[in-house]
């Protein structure tokens, strides 16, 4: 681990500037990173009234949910890596299970639940406070060793959880 | 009757597709909104630096490209169906084909089965050469259902 990244606080820290700095579009939708450890991630997206889908509802559309989801997975992913490598989305499925209650924040937690060489596989559920009320579910694939320079957000699994974290391990 | 619903009407009675993205606010804030310029309902998402996912390629984010293919498929419902409720999203499946890169994006979508309740929809999204799709989507939407009702086929 990291010299200076004792407490969760730090590595939490540490993360929401590398997760903003490098993702402008988790930046703009304001997602706060609150927990991120060996093979799981979570994070907070705020009701805001840009976000809204149906506005005689105040019920929030599918963009948002989709874009928090698809980088929870991904955080989640990275937190797997002992040698940081960029990576990217190979597809992401998301089941809408019931409509997000207007003015109330939305936390997404991801699970990454295994990892070979060249794919990692996720699931993740969105919910107000209790995960087994979920408002969306989703599983994502995601290729491993894509091409371009690896981002910070990316290396967090080294950088920031060091030695806890395992390794791509080439099994398949 | 939905405001979403009465725009559609006014933007059917000018022949605009375009008037019912300022229906949403997510649509709005996004840029994304359905076109029809050229005989055919497109869906376009106007480039902006908030879409980017990943600052060193760089590459708009895989979330937004689905948020689009999930508009662009309402859109489609709206505008080619004769939809009497706002389409209720159930479920969406999207592959990422290719990396985004920081230009316009353009959808559209088409209905591959209508159901009395159930519609299930395709929509693909591409840059500058149709050809080559950065993303596709496979989506279900309720559109006649009572707001309780389970989603079933």
């Amino acid at each position: 681990m990291s010299k200076s990244l004792t407490t969760k606080e730090e590595r939490l820290a540490l993360f929401q500037e590398w997760f903003s700095d490098t993702i402008p579009h988790s930046k703009a939708l304001g997602l706060k990173v609150i927990d991120a450890r060996r093979g799981f991630a979570s994070m907070q997206l705020e009701w805001r009234e840009e976000f809204v889908g149906n506005p005689e509802t105040g019920v929030l559309a599918g963009g948002p949910l989709t874009a928090m989801l698809d980088g929870c997975c991904g955080m989640a992913v990275a937190t797997m890596l002992k040698e940081p490598m960029p990576f990217a989305t190979l597809d992401l499925r998301i089941d809408y299970a019931k409509p997000a209650t207007p003015g109330k924040p939305v936390i997404a937690e991801a699970e990454c639940y295994r990892i070979t060489s060249s794919v990692a596989f996720t699931r993740a559920f969105a919910h107000h406070g209790d995960p087994k009320d979920p408002i969306a579910a989703a599983a994502g694939t995601f290729m491993l060793g894509t091409k371009g320079q690896v981002t910070r957000a990316q290396s967090i699994g080294k950088e920031a959880i060091g030695k806890e974290a395992i390794g791509a391990e080439p099994k398949i | 009757m939905s405001s979403l619903l009465e725009r559609l009407a006014e933007a059917r009675k000018a022949g605009d597709v375009g008037r019912l993205a300022e229906a949403i606010p997510y649509a709005r804030w996004m840029r994304i909104a359905p076109e029809n310029g050229t005989g055919e309902l497109l869906t376009r998402m106007r480039y902006h630096d908030d879409l980017i996912g990943n600052t060193f390629l760089p590459a708009i984010h895989g979330g937004t490209l689905g948020a689009m293919l999930e508009m662009t498929a309402i859109f489609h419902l709206l505008w080619e169906t004769e939809t009497e409720t706002v389409p209720k999203i159930v479920n969406i499946t999207v592959d990422y084909l290719r990396s985004a890169r920081p230009v316009d994006v353009i959808a559209r979508a088409t209905v591959t089965k209508q159901g009395r309740r159930m519609v299930n929809v395709f929509a693909e999204a591409w840059q500058d050469d149709r050809s080559k799709p950065v993303a596709t989507a496979n989506a279900h939407f309720l559109v006649k259902s009572s707001d309780d009702a389970p989603p079933s086929l």
